[in-house]
């Protein structure tokens, strides 16, 4: 995986005659192995800098490049099978497919990528004891609490090591021991298998593991810290 | 091919377990298929039963599957159209035909007097022996005896024409008719046997005599009017129909039932064309309900559709998981259908009594017994129908799931 540049990207929203900024003007590299926190406040536009990233929603203007590829160029069948291969999400809110259990949650993405039953079924369920999650794989997410959703989420998100992953308020409803249990576990596999880590967040806990900070507001990245 | 199969594992676990979701609607939709594929199968089989009731009998009074005569007998049913009885290779075919259904005919007008009335009739000279096979007149026979040979000298007469000619059974007779140098021929005959035919009007105008007897009586030895071949199945006589054309001497004139009732004809014909517009027309009323009900399904999981496809899941993958559990839906309502048709049409084929309905069915030749007849084909047509259309119908709103934005169907409530 490739270091990440977006060029001048800008995003706005249309809501009625309401013209909504998402984004204007962002210029940011995030180099591969990185651990970025994105912070602001609440509508400055780090999710849908996020979604950008991911190759879910396309810019108005401006490039996303992965190394040599644009992302931003890319047609819809490509996306997903970038999104498939090479990153694991968290989103902010609705998360898991209701019809399936916990572990099925966490195999689906391996099972769209053609990973053999037996390898899937041993990942799922270490992943899901590392999240503390034992004994719960079998829940539908309606039976579980919305943090227990949230490390299922998470543990989605990790188990088949992607290259980027990117979060958004990935530790909103976790109680403190296991929001530092979470972070432990991002951190060990960005220095361990050098995944490249995006999270969007207002928790200071998250920010604490941050080499990179970058803060933005009204679309735009107005600070950029390494710390 | 690994992950193909990985594909199809998965979306068939997300399309049977959403399937299930509601479980209401699903079962209303399965309860609509279930019932409007049984119409289709069971009226169809009502519908088959029925006409090919209509067409065996009125093959039976042609009767034949195949008639040999004179190119002019059908203008001029005279003894003087009379053909040779069917002698060297022509025979030896006929003998060789496998149904071994086939027997000469005399057929002249005539006039049958009794003590008290004079009518007229169509006079017929059969093979007692072969008869059974070609027409099932001995089958008919309500009073009396059939006829024991060719040169059997009684003669059967329908009991509607007894009753006109205020004669019965073991009474005399006189029949006159012409022999082909127009002179008038005459001879008494018992009535050794009375019939009743399912056509009233048959009953009182088919007159029954043996071949030979009428021969002599006509003074046409060795000649008959028509030669009768009947084949095992009357949907099937066209490699016969063939066979007998090629073989048959040229001046002779060979049809073929449908040629020679082309009321038959049509209704046979247009058979198969109902079964299929009633099919469409159950489909259509179904499609109605099988659209509502993926749009329903796909409206209350756009966030999940946003989802899967934020996760990696291509297009493609989300139509076919739509049309999988589309597909589903309707093989367990066609499963459900065709039990429900099997279990219905089966204890009905020993016959269904609708004669309390049927009064003026009589008239166009059917019995007051319905005998449902089920068809492969027709079972084959039904489900194909169901299944084709179906996936058809569930392509638009299967497509339009794949289409959606992942983020706003994520952020959509
Ligand atoms: N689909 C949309 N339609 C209209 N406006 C939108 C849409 N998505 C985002 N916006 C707007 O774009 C701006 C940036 O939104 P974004 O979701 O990126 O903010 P955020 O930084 O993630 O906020 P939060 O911390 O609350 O999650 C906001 O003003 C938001 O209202
Ligand atoms: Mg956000």
């Amino acid at each position: 995986m490739s270091a990440i540049h977006c060029h001048q990207l800008c995003k706005t929203f249309h809501q009625g005659d309401e013209i909504i900024t998402g984004l204007d003007h962002v210029d940011i590299t995030i180099e591969t192995g990185e651990f970025v926190c994105l912070s602001g406040p609440s509508g400055s536009g780090k999710t849908t800098l996020l979604n950008a990233i991911g190759g879910l929603d396309t810019p108005d203007s401006g490039e996303i490049r992965m190394g040599d590829l644009r992302i931003d160029q890319l047609k819809r069948g490509a996306l997903a099978d970038m999104r498939l291969h090479h990153i694991g999400f968290v989103f902010q809110a609705y998360n898991l497919i209701p019809v399936l259990s916990a572990r099925e949650n966490v195999e689906f993405v391996m099972q769209v990528q053609g990973v053999a039953t037996a390898e899937r079924a041993r990942k799922a369920n270490a992943i899901l004891a590392e999240v503390g999650l034992q004994g719960l794989e079998d829940r539908r997410p309606a039976q579980l609490s919305g943090g227990q959703q949230q490390r299922v989420a998470v543990a989605r998100a990790i188990v088949s090591q992607p290259d980027l992953v990117l979060a958004d308020e990935p530790t909103a409803n976790l109680d403190s021991v296991a929001a530092a249990h979470l972070m432990g576990l991002f951190a060990s596999l960005n220095e361990n298998h050098g995944a490249t880590f995006v999270i969007a967040t207002h928790d200071k806990r998250v920010m604490a593991y941050a080499r990179r900070l970058v803060k933005m507001q009204d679309g735009k990245i107005i600070s950029d810290e390494a710390q | 091919m690994a992950a193909h199969r990985l594909h199809f594992s998965v979306l068939l676990t997300l399309s049977w377990r959403n399937l299930w979701r509601n479980h209401r609607r699903t079962g209303i939709m399965l309860g609509a298929i279930a019932v409007g594929v049984w119409a289709m199968i069971f009226m169809t089989a009502l519908m088959r039963g029925m006409v090919d009731d209509m067409l065996n009998e009125g093959i039976h009074n042609l009767p034949g599957h195949i008639q040999i005569q004179h190119p002019d007998f059908l203008d001029d049913p005279s003894v003087a159209n009379s053909i040779a009885e069917p002698a060297g290779e022509f025979e030896a075919l006929l003998q060789r035909i496998e149904s071994k259904r086939w027997a000469t005919r005399i057929r002249v007008p005539a006039v049958i007097a009794s003590e008290r009335e004079t009518r007229g009739i169509n006079l017929v000279g059969i093979e007692p022996a072969a008869e059974a096979d070609v027409s099932g007149l001995p089958e008919l026979l309500s009073a009396g005896r059939f006829l024991e040979s060719r040169k059997d000298s009684g003669i059967i007469i329908g009991a509607k024409l007894a009753e006109r000619l205020e004669t019965r059974l073991g009474k005399r007779v006189v029949v006159m008719s012409q022999d082909p140098d127009n002179n008038i021929r005459e001879r008494g005959f018992r009535i050794v046997g009375i019939y009743r035919a399912k056509l009233p009007g048959l009953e009182e105008f088919n007159v029954y005599a043996a071949r030979d007897t009428l021969q002599q009586l006509l003074r046409i030895e060795g000649r008959v009017s028509q030669i009768i071949v009947v084949g095992e199945d009357y949907r099937d006589i066209e490699p016969l129909y063939r066979q007998v054309r090629q073989q048959a001497p040229a001046d002779l004139q060979v049809r073929a039932w449908y040629e020679i009732d082309t009321y038959l004809a049509t209704m046979f014909n247009m058979m198969d064309g109902f079964v299929l517009v009633w099919v469409i027309i159950i489909f259509l009323a179904l499609s109605f309900g099988l659209v509502n009900t993926l749009v329903m399904a796909i409206f209350e999981r756009v966030r999940e559709i946003g989802l899967i496809q934020a996760l990696g899941m291509r297009p493609a993958l989300i139509l076919y998981q739509i049309l999988m559990e589309s597909t589903l839906l309707l093989l367990i309502g066609l499963g459900l259908g065709n039990g429900l048709a099997l279990a219905t049409i089966k204890p009905l084929e020993s016959g269904l009594d609708i004669s309390v309905v049927a009064e003026g069915m009589a008239m166009m030749g059917a019995s007051s017994m319905l005998y449902p007849k089920l068809t492969s084909s027709d079972l084959l047509l039904a489900n194909s129908v169901v299944i084709l259309l179906g996936v058809l119908t569930s392509i638009l709103p299967a497509w339009r799931a794949a289409k959606l934005d992942p983020v706003r169907a994520l952020n959509s409530t």
